[in-house]
């Protein structure tokens, strides 16, 4: 299996569950598909709470949390204050706190190279999706090159799964698209071509492709054939 | 040169900040008579700067601002989505490779360079943080100064007439027009990329900024 076939087959796993548990098993399992050491997501809901799930070590979660490691992590810090995705080495560890956590981080496994996807979510939702290893600078280089755009969507996959668990959220309101999306979907379903479809809607390509990426990230899909794929299995489509 | 700032940093350069700003009130409200809200230091501001967005800004040589463009990302608030729905066909556009430009702005007297320039800034966010458009909301002058520059959004919808005219629309990255806004701007593409690296490789200029 490909690595996206695999990312998709987790991903149907997240889909298929509605209990906040599955986060867990699904994280371990794609950090074994992307051989790294560590996958964390870290999610703070619209009133201030905080979830998370990953694969650091109980020994350096107890210690973040005992030592309120928050205040100076420069990762939190950094992505809480910018929205396009960072590499751990661009961000600010100059202070003496900020390296001392560093090489704490360190000695606890978390790694020496990291990769971190900020989200910012509906009503000021805030998460983090990061992938941590153990590397040289070139190694790390090859690796966000190839899979960046692949952690993002699947950062977001995460967060739209997580704002399935927000308190007094409706399940319509995270899983809608408008009729201009339901047409399109559904006749790309039918087997139409873009050019078809984007001709039968009166409009350009290039908004088709908008209204298709659009779709594509309300239904946490890796990509348009995925995204038809689950339209249609939660019945937003027929065909 | 090009700055990348986010809202958060903009103290660090309060002279190119409180400039944007005015500039801001200057294009929307007195020329192009918006019903936007200006204070009484004369800056425009709205809600959405208080999101902390990314600023792109034309620095002048002599450190004044040339004009400037707001971004944030569609998965969180943004302009279409609050107020531009009906013209984007009820579409509620979202995605992590989608990012709304806002407030695209020019200096009175600003040469077109800075336009293009602009666009280039916008090219290399694209190139550099996988976004695949960008969507905007702009006015029927700015439709020609788009054409001038070679970077012509596709247009979603569009309200009102004559120089009244709102539209919303879709930017593509195109690296054969990445040549000709470049050439436009009359910055070569590894000026423009060193200006993008030196914004985002944060830290240690930054911290000399806060010291200094």
């Amino acid at each position: 299996m490909t690595l996206t076939a695999q990312v998709i087959a987790l991903l149907e796993r997240l889909e298929q569950s509605d209990s906040l548990e599955v986060l867990q098993v699904v994280i371990e399992e794609l950090c074994t598909n992307f051989a790294i050491d560590h996958m964390i997501y870290h999610w703070v809901d619209s009133a201030g709470d905080q979830y998370g799930c990953g694969t650091y070590s109980a020994a350096w979660r107890d210690r973040y949390v005992e030592q309120n490691y928050l205040r100076i992590d420069p990762v939190v810090i950094g992505c809480y204050q910018r929205f396009h995705p960072v590499e751990w080495k661009r961000l600010d560890w100059s202070s003496k706190a900020a390296r001392a956590f560093q090489a704490e981080a360190i000695a606890y496994g978390v790694g020496n190279q990291g990769f971190t996807v900020p989200i910012r979510g509906p009503n000021g939702q805030f998460a983090l999706f990061t992938v941590s290893h153990s590397c040289d600078d070139a190694t790390w280089g090859i690796f966000t090159e190839t899979h960046r755009r692949t952690l993002i969507l699947i950062a977001h996959a995460f967060n739209q799964k997580a704002l399935e668990f927000e308190p007094g959220r409706r399940p319509e309101q995270a899983r809608g698209l408008s009729p201009r999306e339901v047409d399109s979907m559904t006749l790309l379903a039918m087997g139409y071509s873009r050019a078809q479809v984007a001709e039968t809607l009166s409009i350009s390509e290039h908004t088709l492709r908008v209204y298709i990426e659009s779709a594509r990230f309300k239904l946490g899909a890796m990509n348009t054939t995925h995204a038809v794929a689950r339209a249609m299995s939660r019945g937003l489509i027929v065909v | 040169m090009l700055r990348y700032i986010y809202g958060h940093d903009l103290h660090i350069f309060p002279k190119l900040r409180d400039a944007m700003f005015r500039d801001r009130a200057d294009q929307f409200k007195t020329r192009l008579g918006w019903d936007v809200s200006v204070d009484d230091t004369g800056a425009e501001r709205d809600s959405y700067d208080e999101l902390n967005p990314l600023y792109v800004i034309w620095e002048e040589p002599d450190g004044s601002h040339g004009g400037s463009m707001r971004f944030l990302p569609t998965t969180g608030r943004v302009m279409v989505n609050d107020h531009f729905g009906q013209l984007t066909g009820g579409v509620r556009i979202k995605s992590p490779r989608i990012w709304e430009c806002t407030r695209f702005c020019l200096a009175r007297g600003a040469g077109a360079h800075v336009a293009a320039a602009l666009m280039l800034g916008g090219g290399e966010i694209m190139e550099n943080f996988d976004i695949d458009h960008f969507v905007g909301v702009f006015d029927a002058r700015m439709v020609r100064i788009y054409r001038m520059i070679g970077s012509s959004p596709d247009v979603l919808g569009s309200q009102g007439q004559g120089r009244d005219r709102i539209s919303v629309g879709l930017w593509q990255f195109d690296p054969t027009a990445k040549a000709t806004v470049a050439q436009r701007a009359g910055v070569s593409a590894q000026l423009s990329r060193q200006w993008f690296d030196r914004s985002f490789c944060t830290s240690h200029a930054q911290n000399l900024v806060r010291t200094g």
